[in-house]
């Protein structure tokens, strides 16, 4: 970022107003959104969802999704003014001149096509170069994007690699033709992030490689600071505010930009409890016939959280899933307050039923569609303790006092309700059950930044208040900072350590927790150029 | 190879059922030749001659063991009923099944190439402009033909092309020495029953499958690198809706075979469909125990090539990880 970025004007957006149709009606999505870019310029556009980013973001090739339109605004690439332009003229642009990388890597390769013809399928419509010049140069692109086999990993089929490389390929299709502009939409936001590092740095060498303009969507700030020249930060499809990554990065200006890493900021002092709520000792779990999780020990604190953290693939959420019984361990034991659980969920009492609880990641899924908020935190109620009637009403309208909504949501169906308020609907039906211990299944991660500081404020409120024991699975570092007592990692089905956030979080490390630990982006726009070069030493 | 061991076990089970459900069926082929008033020791005699008197079980393993070599039997009817008569004319099944399956394939198969291009074409075009004036005349008209039973469709066709327009004929006589251009004109009305009841089908289906990967996030993908209108249905969308696809065809093949009995009769087709409504009203076992065997396993090897189809186009079950 300290090449000498020329000041030619290549994307110029004027006033964009684009409406979306659903629900029967029009919704405006952006609400005149100015952007510029300049030849070589990196732009991050961040925001929550539902700000607009991804559509200004597909604007800027002049493409709208199915159900949208341009209602007015001026997209000038180059001169020409992509809104007017018809399809036909526009499909000569699209992939060639300005191209695109998905969020989703594994859906958005045609699963039924080899690699590498659908690298060179946008430059094999230019017909400059024959194919087996353009195979080459792909070949030399997976090489500089540090692709392992890079010879012949085009000849696979997308289900054949993972999704890390299936990233840095989708980036090398982008690059083949060798575009003016490339719009990188969420790209590493469904990664790990041991893998988001690998595919941030091959993105970014690529990109100043080719001196290639950019516009990179994000919704986290940490990232967006690694790669952008620029950052603009949109909200309700309106621009909040514009500067320079390191200014926007030490003295944003408006209070939105502010909160967007206020969890971060938030800090619980840990504590533990000799008094244990539960224990698994040596589980042995699996799936079929391959096995997940390898002797597995964790210890819970009665009154306490402890956070497991691992990349996707670690066995956390399986060991979720053997605690409540929904997969049955081959080996081990759960002891849960002092009694020894029976792994089947059939042979597990009523009692120790309700005494566990589960929410999960996605609210949506979760709950049944045509089920009101009454129904869906009234029925645990009925079924765990009995009450029914007036005094089941009333324990309904306490319990959504607790999550902080009122009882004009009793008649709402989950559809009529925003994400955050979802996830505390799930909650409370968790609460309903008056349970011990609560295991919160990456609640937060399908969230946005300042909605689960609000999420993550109302559990620990609530531990507080009813001394209920938490089991926080998650990837994220930040949240586990914010909310954990006690860290156990998790990495290939085992638990490399467990113990203290303080001695967790602090050196020494382990090697495993070490790379997890240094692979989370840290808000210094020098994070990643740092990283990398201490990793090479 | 499962699939193709499973596919015998249902053959296999298929020969049960019909086997059993033809020996349990009231009245036998004996009484129905020699009528109400027969002696019982005629009648004694007869089933003798014709095997019917040994338990059923024993019946089925000799029949079973025949059909492996290529013997499904003698037909009952048109043997000799006379004592002393010069020589035994009855017929082999076999003989009398071939000529009268080829022509049923014959009728199926033109059907076949008429309807699956054409409702593939009509199913990809409805897909890529759905919503149009095109797109949903072409679902309704499909629905209609979908709905109507083949006797119906049938008798429109004669109406309209044997009588108030009398271009086609309406019984389609053909025989060993009818030329090809005959047969294709004799059988053109079949042919298009045939064809408008199983298109419909085919076509809805087609349309569903091709827009639902038209939803999906890599056509997106393929749209922005700049793939024109035709090459995201062709190049993207056709090559991952091919297994359901050949299924749908598969069905409707095998709905087509059976849809011939009807067909068959209706325009007096000497085909298979025709020949086993008369065996079972003359309880010509051997004969419709063969016809329903072929039909069961015609079913099941349709079945085997749509799901081989499948796994071909699917290089997620082709090349494992």
């Amino acid at each position: 970022m300290t090449l000498n970025k020329s000041k030619e004007l290549l994307l110029e957006m004027k006033n964009i107003h684009i409406d979306g149709f659903s629900d029967e009606r029009w919704h405006k999505i952006l609400k005149g959104v100015d952007l510029t870019l300049h030849r070589g310029e990196i732009l991050g556009l961040i925001g929550e969802s539902g700000a607009g980013k991804s559509t200004m973001g597909k604007a800027a090739m002049g493409y709208t999704q199915p159900g949208c339109k341009i209602i007015k605004g001026e997209i000038n690439f180059n001169g020409i003014d992509l809104a007017k332009l018809t399809e036909f003229e526009k499909r000569k642009i699209w992939g060639t001149k300005i191209s695109y990388v998905a969020q989703s890597a594994a859906a958005s390769f045609n699963p039924a096509h080899r690699l590498m013809d659908q690298t060179i399928s946008a430059a094999n419509r230019l017909k400059i170069n024959p194919t087996d010049v353009l195979k080459k140069d792909a070949v030399q692109l997976y090489e500089s994007l540090q692709l392992p086999d890079a010879e012949n990993i085009g000849d696979r089929y997308p289900h054949q690699v993972s999704g890390g490389q299936l990233q840095r390929i989708m980036t090398a299709m982008a690059m083949s033709p060798r575009p003016e502009l490339i719009i990188f939409d969420e790209p590493t936001t469904a990664l790990d992030v041991t893998t988001q590092v690998e595919v941030l740095s091959a993105m970014r060498s690529i990109v100043d490689k080719f001196n290639t303009a950019a516009i990179y969507i994000t919704h986290d700030l940490a990232v967006v600071a690694q790669m952008a020249d620029r950052i603009k930060v949109l909200r309700y499809g309106e621009e909040v505010e514009e500067a320079e990554t390191r200014d926007m990065l030490s003295n944003p200006k408006e209070e939105y930009t502010k909160s967007l890493w206020s969890v971060r900021s938030l800090i619980k002092p840990e504590e533990t409890n000799e008094d244990y709520m539960l224990s698994i000792k040596n589980i042995d779990a699996a799936y079929g016939s391959s096995k997940v999780l390898h002797k597995v020990s964790i210890d819970i604190p009665k009154g306490k959280t402890v956070a497991i953290v691992g990349e996707s693939g670690s066995g956390k959420s399986t060991t979720a899933r053997v605690i409540t019984g929904l997969l049955p361990q081959l080996k081990g034991e759960i002891i849960f307050d002092g009694k020894k659980l029976s792994p089947k969920l059939e042979q597990r009492s009523k009692e120790e039923l309700r005494r566990i609880q589960i929410i999960f990641q996605m609210p949506d899924t979760a709950m049944n569609p045509r089920q009101t908020v009454d129904e869906i935190i009234g029925r645990p109620i009925e079924f765990y303790q009995g009450i029914k009637g007036k005094e089941r009403e009333a324990k309904v309208i306490e319990l959504l006092k607790m999550i902080e909504l009122d009882e004009t949501f009793l008649d709402r169906l989950p559809s009529e309700l925003s994400g955050g308020q979802k996830q505390r609907i799930c909650i409370a039906r968790a609460l309903a059950a008056n349970p011990d211990l609560i295991i919160c299944d990456e609640v937060t991660s399908a969230l946005d930044q300042i909605v689960q500081e609000g999420i993550l404020k109302l559990l620990q409120k609530l531990q507080k208040e009813l001394g209920v024991t938490y089991i926080f699975i998650t990837h994220d570092i930040a949240t586990v900072k914010a909310i954990s007592d006690e860290i156990v990692v998790m990495y290939q089905g085992e638990v490399v350590e467990q113990g203290l956030k303080s001695k967790i979080l602090n050196p020494p490390y382990p090697d495993y927790t070490e790379l997890l630990l240094s692979s989370v982006p840290e808000m210094d726009p020098d994070w990643l150029t740092n990283l990398l070069n201490k990793r090479s030493s | 190879m499962l699939r193709l061991s499973l596919g015998l076990v249902t053959v296999f089970a298929f020969s049960v059922i019909i086997f059993s459900t033809f020996s349990f069926l009231p009245g036998d082929f004996a009484t129905e030749i020699l009528g109400q008033s027969a002696t019982k020791s005629a009648v004694k005699a007869l089933r003798a001659e014709l095997g019917l008197d040994k338990p059923p079980v024993t019946r089925y393993f000799d029949w079973l063991g025949n059909v492996f070599q290529g013997d499904f039997g003698s037909s009952f009817s048109g043997r000799s009923k006379v004592q002393g008569d010069q020589g035994d004319r009855s017929r082999e099944v076999v003989g009398l099944i071939v000529p009268r399956l080829k022509n049923t394939l014959f009728l199926t198969g033109v059907a076949a190439m008429l309807a699956i291009p054409l409702s593939l074409i009509l199913g990809i075009s409805a897909a890529l402009y759905r919503n149009s004036y095109y797109d949903r005349s072409a679902t309704g008209v499909s629905l209609v033909t979908v709905s109507s039973p083949e006797f119906f469709t049938a008798y429109i066709f004669i109406l309209l092309l044997a009588t108030l327009f009398p271009v086609f004929p309406t019984i389609s006589n053909v025989d060993e020495a009818s030329t090809l251009a005959e047969r294709f004109y004799r059988t053109a009305l079949p042919v298009f029953t045939l064809t408008l009841i199983t298109m419909g089908h085919m076509m809805r289906m087609t349309r569903s499958a091709i827009i639902n990967i038209l939803s999906s996030e890599y056509i997106e993908m393929a749209k922005l690198s700049g793939a024109s209108r035709y090459e995201v249905i062709v190049k993207h969308a056709l090559p991952n809706a091919w297994a359901p696809i050949s299924q749908v065809i598969a069905i409707n093949l095998a709905y087509m075979l059976i849809g011939s009995v009807v067909v068959e009769y209706v325009f007096n087709y000497q085909g298979i469909g025709r020949l086993m409504v008369g065996s079972v009203y003359n309880r010509d076992l051997p004969v419709v125990q063969a016809c329903a065997l072929i039909f069961a396993s015609t079913y099941v090897i349709l079945n085997l090539i749509a799901d081989l189809i499948g796994i071909i186009s699917n290089p997620r079950l082709l090349y494992p990880k």
